[in-house]
């Protein structure tokens, strides 16, 4: 056998190895040990992000079915910049008594399921792919449910429990029809076999496979779950949940659409466009009546996730490249405001959106960082939310769908509002008799909100990081 | 010359630190911090000019177009993309060296004005965040970062003329300044638009590379009479007119006049308003690919021109005889470009001459504002009325000032002399017309600025009471020296060895028969200056009562704001806004209420989906995915 292709994979060997470490530290170190697990899991977690911050060379291993392109490894080291900020903010988290004992398991779930996610961006087969979807939903069960005192944690555990077998159960439907057809589970040879042949069969599996992903991504209709799950969970767990796990799986989706059903697109963007259109608007309905702020967030993510399918939907290079910078931008947006609302959580307990009238008169600083995010979500120039949707969108408009994108823009004027409603209530809003007290957040959450903040701030101007994408996407998927 | 990027970044680093953590700076820490910042910037501007001019000429004899850096930002099309960088050519080099002269001058100068004024910490950071656009501006390597930055100087601007927000005057000066020249970049824009859309670039050096291509592309294509190529180039300039305030884009210019001083002499004499002279001068072979433009801009400048020196013969406020002077050297520059019909060296004269005059007068109009500043520091008014023999009390600011308006008036050896003659060469050059004009509007200029000098520091002795006048604090005088000492020597420069039409060495010699002349004219009006307001007398009263009805109009400024007024308010607010308002208030805002109410009923109605039963939720999932399947197969 030849042992030098696992050389290939070695961004998943690094993260193994920071696996391994941790669980051996977690087993058998002492009790003082434990107190600095959550700081070597950050200094690990970092390495690992920097080892493998430069991107592999095309290669693919295991007779293929494992594949790896210079994009997809940068969309590895997206979703570690994403892994490391939430780590950096539960530092502080991991300490409360309710998860102090298990604080080993919290790492080791979270890593647990972002391997899974590396096998789902780096697959060219379907059953590494089924095991990566499956690898990287099952811990993540375990790991909303770490709150074993808190009901709202276990009932939200169990409700994605339930959910993900039954998407898993869908997509391997659409699977075992996939294979029927074409005899075969590599993605290149499925897409020679179904080769524009549209056959209701394969319209079936394609819906099937596009609802499995659909329910990782909490597309309208499958997303159902989303706001019960993102509520109910610790809010670290919901961050991870609502950046790292549908980031990995919007790329990982693009990589079936592009990979296997590329030579047909036209069914799959038809399918797609209604989605897209559901799922935005849904969201934002939703969205305004929301009172708890992470409930409220659980609504943007599934407009933004809409979003994020527009650069799925184009087709092209040029979409991929959008997608990219769109997560990552999302990631540095999306977790600035997780790590505001839990550091407010972890002082006070609250997470009502009354509850933060009046708090840029008691903790300006972090008024200040969600402001940013927000603005950042809803695409106000010139933070990096509104690059990644310029770009977002000018790809889908080079691919002439000039109609969604009207009402994802329509779309946004809606969102403008309710984002605008939570910067209302920090900064004009009066405070009421019960107002968050003044209070230093840990040092984990401030250097995670810096590096939040220089994303959101700088990303947009520094168009060199969109540049390297493009030049990246342009050598394939 | 990579290091050249250090001249956009410290000054923004400024900006953002002091803007940041000033108010927890004291005044003394944060001035110093803004200067020495400021001063370094400087040192590092001066190091690229040496070392680009002392850069050997390349076969053509011209100096190579440098490009240190240059990224793309936001691409469009395949060739159409925004980039920015820095672009280092003779003009922008030169534009380098006297905006961070001058910016420097005025920082130190400003740590003495400015001591004490509430927000002084505000106060550097502003004037940082304008070095940073100012220079962003004249290095921008493509059209578009032209416009960026010129929005930037334009927010500055703004931001520095209202500095005094509690004044309603400084606050309805700084909304008209923007106001005004928002609407000139609404034309710049535009011209930008059709520009990129058939040249498909935006960027300079390849504009430059084929300066006729706008022309061929829109050939035969015309807009009310007028080729396309001329409606987008004409378009660019008014853009530029808004900036420098050509008339009749002039009004804001004499209204900035209520920011601090200093500001007055950074932004409203030596950089910012002459962004459109050097927006002409970027373009300058496209325009000559379109000489009807050429002549609009004679036709503007020579207009502005003369209007201003008319105007600022009859004004009373010191500051606004300075503004109106301003505007008609600027003129001045604008008329030297567009007498100047190709890109021929010697028929390029009025190029060189141009960018020649803009270099010596940001000297010597910086000179004479933070002369008057000193002045006004003194006296405290503005007020022609309330000053007087001023020699006597401040010697150092008196002699300065001699010397700047020496320089304006033409009068060798001092650096405008030398600069003005150029213009006049290129301008009797096209034809005795236009140089008759120019060399008239030149005897204005010599009889205003002596005028003001001799109503300053001559005429009467006014009851100074016990309130007696003295000499400004070092750190105000110092920048008038240096500023005098340059304004002495700048007219031996060199200058067309450095910076030319086509960037071949043009050796500079003086038309005798044309600066006889202008001498001639400007000792004239200096003597009738001297007669008539040397001292105390009933000269000037008696003229102007002779002259009524123009010495009205003109003190008035020929009523060009009651026009602005009228036409603002009377037909446009009264006959446009007003149904505009009905039907956004009755239309659209309703169909934006319907809208509203609409999301928000369905948002109510659907909320019962959440339910929180799982079961409910595999039964949408499953139910939503067959649907969609029977869907995409019956398409």
């Amino acid at each position: 056998m030849d042992y030098s292709q696992f050389l290939v994979m070695r961004g998943e060997i690094s993260l193994l190895v920071v696996f391994l470490l941790i669980f051996l530290i977690d087993t058998f170190g002492g009790q003082k040990s434990l107190k600095g697990l959550s700081i070597a899991a950050c200094v690990l977690f970092g390495l690992h992000t920097i080892w493998n911050i430069i991107p592999v060379d095309s290669a693919s291993a295991f007779g293929g079915m494992y594949q790896i392109s210079p994009i997809a490894s940068v969309v590895k080291t997206v979703l570690n910049i994403g892994t490391l900020i939430v780590l950096l903010q539960s530092i502080s988290w991991v300490d409360t008594a309710d998860v102090k004992l298990r604080r080993g398991e919290f790492y080791e779930l979270l890593l647990v399921t972002l391997f899974g996610m590396y096998l789902m961006v780096s697959s060219g087969h379907f059953l590494l792919f089924f095991i990566g979807l499956e690898t990287a939903s099952l811990p993540m069960a375990a790991l909303i449910a770490i709150t074993k005192k808190d009901s709202e944690s276990y009932e939200a555990g169990a409700k994605y429990l339930f959910t993900a077998v039954f998407s898993s159960a869908v997509f391997l439907l659409g699977l075992s029809f996939l294979y029927g057809v074409a005899g075969s589970l590599y993605f290149g040879d499925i897409a020679v076999a179904i080769a524009a042949n549209r056959t209701p069969l394969l319209i079936a599996t394609l819906v099937f496979v596009l609802a499995g992903m659909g329910f990782k991504l909490s597309l309208v209709p499958f997303h159902l779950w989303t706001a019960d799950v993102y509520q109910g969970a610790p809010t670290q767990v919901t961050s991870y949940l609502s950046v790292i796990s549908k980031g990995s799986a919007a790329f990982a989706l693009l990589l079936i659409l592009y990979k296997v059903f590329f030579l047909d697109p036209v069914i799959w963007q038809g399918i797609l466009w209604a989605l897209i259109v559901l799922t935005i608007t849904v969201g934002n309905l939703f969205a305004i009546r929301q009172k708890n702020l992470k409930r409220f967030l659980a609504f943007s993510s599934i407009s933004q996730a809409g979003y994020i399918m527009l650069g799925i939907i184009s087709g092209s290079a040029q979409g991929m490249t959008a997608l990219v910078y769109y997560v990552l931008v999302y990631i540095f947006s999306n977790l600035a405001a997780f790590g505001v609302i839990s550091a407010v959580e972890h002082h006070s307990g609250k997470v009502g959106m009354d509850d933060y009238n009046g708090l840029y008169k008691t903790n300006p600083k972090l008024s200040v960082v969600m402001m940013l995010a927000m603005f950042s979500l809803a695409g106000i120039p010139p933070f990096a939310g509104f690059f990644s949707k310029f770009f977002i969108f000018a790809s889908a408009i080079h691919s002439g769908f000039y109609i969604l994108v009207l009402i994802a823009l329509l779309n946004t004027i809606i969102s403008l509002y309710y984002y605008l409603l939570v910067v209302k209530a920090m900064f004009i809003n009066n405070e009421n008799e019960c107002a968050i007290t003044p209070f230093r957040s840990d040092n984990g959450s401030r250097v995670s909100l810096v590096v939040c903040v220089a994303g959101i701030l700088l990303l947009g101007i520094a168009s060199c990081v969109y540049g390297y994408f493009t030049d990246l996407s342009m050598l394939g998927i | 010359m990579e290091y050249s990027v250090i001249i956009l970044l410290l000054p923004l680093c400024m900006f953002l630190f002091l803007g940041l953590a000033g108010h927890k700076l004291s005044e003394r820490v944060a001035g110093i911090l803004g200067t020495v910042g400021l001063t370094v910037t400087a040192v590092v501007a001066y190091m690229v000019a040496f070392n680009y001019f002392t850069m050997p000429r390349n076969a053509e004899g011209v100096f190579d177009t440098l490009q240190p850096i240059n990224f793309e930002w936001l691409r469009f099309t395949e060739h159409l993309h925004i980039d920015l960088g820095i672009l280092l050519d003779p003009i922008s080099v030169m534009m380098l060296v006297v905006i961070t002269t001058v910016s420097l001058m005025v920082h130190i100068y400003s740590l003495g004005y400015m001591h004490g004024e509430k927000g002084f910490q505000r106060y550097y950071a502003f004037l940082s965040l304008f070095s940073f656009s100012m220079l962003g501006l004249v290095v921008a390597t493509n059209i578009f970062q032209m416009y960026i930055f010129w929005e930037l100087v334009g927010v500055s601007s703004y931001l520095l003329i209202g500095f005094y927000y509690t004044k309603p005057a400084a606050v309805s000066a700084s909304k008209k300044a923007f106001i005004v020249t928002r609407f000139a970049d609404l034309g710049f824009l535009i011209g930008i638009l059709i520009l990129s859309f058939f040249t498909e670039t935006f960027d300079f050096q390849t504009l430059m590379s084929n300066p006729t291509s706008l022309v061929t592309e829109t050939a035969g294509m015309t807009f009310m009479g007028c080729s396309v190529a001329a409606w987008a180039m004409a378009l660019i300039f008014m853009g530029g007119a808004g900036k420098s305030a050509m008339f009749p884009l002039h009004i804001w210019l004499p209204d900035a006049m209520e920011g601090p001083t200093p500001v007055s002499a950074l932004i409203h004499a030596a950089t910012m308003v002459v962004a459109g002279v050097y927006l002409v001068a970027r373009l300058f072979p496209m325009y000559c690919a379109v000489p009807e433009v050429l002549d609009l801009i004679t036709w503007v400048g020579a207009i502005t021109a003369l209007y201003a020196a008319v105007v600022a013969c009859v004004q009373t406020d010191i500051k606004r005889v300075l503004a109106f002077s301003t505007i008609s050297q600027i003129a001045f520059m604008m008329v030297a470009l567009g007498v100047a019909f190709d890109t021929d060296l010697h028929a390029g004269l009025g190029y060189m001459a141009s960018m020649f005059h803009l270099f010596t007068h940001a000297m010597f109009k910086a000179l004479l504002f933070l002369g008057a500043g000193c002045i006004i520091h003194a006296v405290h008014s503005n007020e022609m009325s309330a000053m007087g023999n001023l020699r006597k009390y401040m010697p150092v600011t008196h002699i300065t000032f001699l010397i700047a308006c020496l320089a304006i008036a033409g009068i060798p050896p001092f650096s405008g002399f030398f600069s003005k003659d150029e213009i006049l060469t290129a301008a009797f050059e096209k034809s005795a017309f236009w140089g008759v004009w120019m060399t008239a509007v030149a005897g204005l200029t010599a009889f205003y600025m002596f005028r003001l000098y001799y109503r300053i520091f001559w005429w009467n002795k006014p009851d100074y009471g016990h309130h007696t006048p003295h000499e400004a604090p070092k750190t105000m005088y110092l920048p008038l020296i240096f500023l005098a000492l340059v304004t002495c020597v700048a007219g031996f420069i060199p200058f067309g060895e450095f910076v030319s039409v086509n960037g071949e060495a043009y050796h500079i010699h003086l038309d005798w028969s044309v600066a006889t002349t202008s001498i001639i004219v400007a000792v004239a009006a200096i003597v009738l200056a001297t007669w008539m307001y040397r001292s105390e007398n009933s000269k000037p009263k008696a003229l102007a009562d002779k002259f009524r009805a123009l010495h009205t109009a003109a003190y008035h400024r020929f009523y060009m704001d009651e026009l602005y007024m009228w036409v603002t308010h009377k037909i446009i607010f009264q006959r446009i806004c007003r149904p505009i308002a009905w039907f956004d208030r009755h239309i659209v805002d309703g169909t934006m209420n319907m809208l509203a109410t609409v999301t928000n009923g369905v948002s109510y109605s659907i909320r019962k989906l959440q339910s929180g039963y799982i079961q409910w939720y595999v039964w949408v999932f499953i139910m939503g995915a067959l649907l969609i399947a029977v869907l995409a197969m019956c398409f």
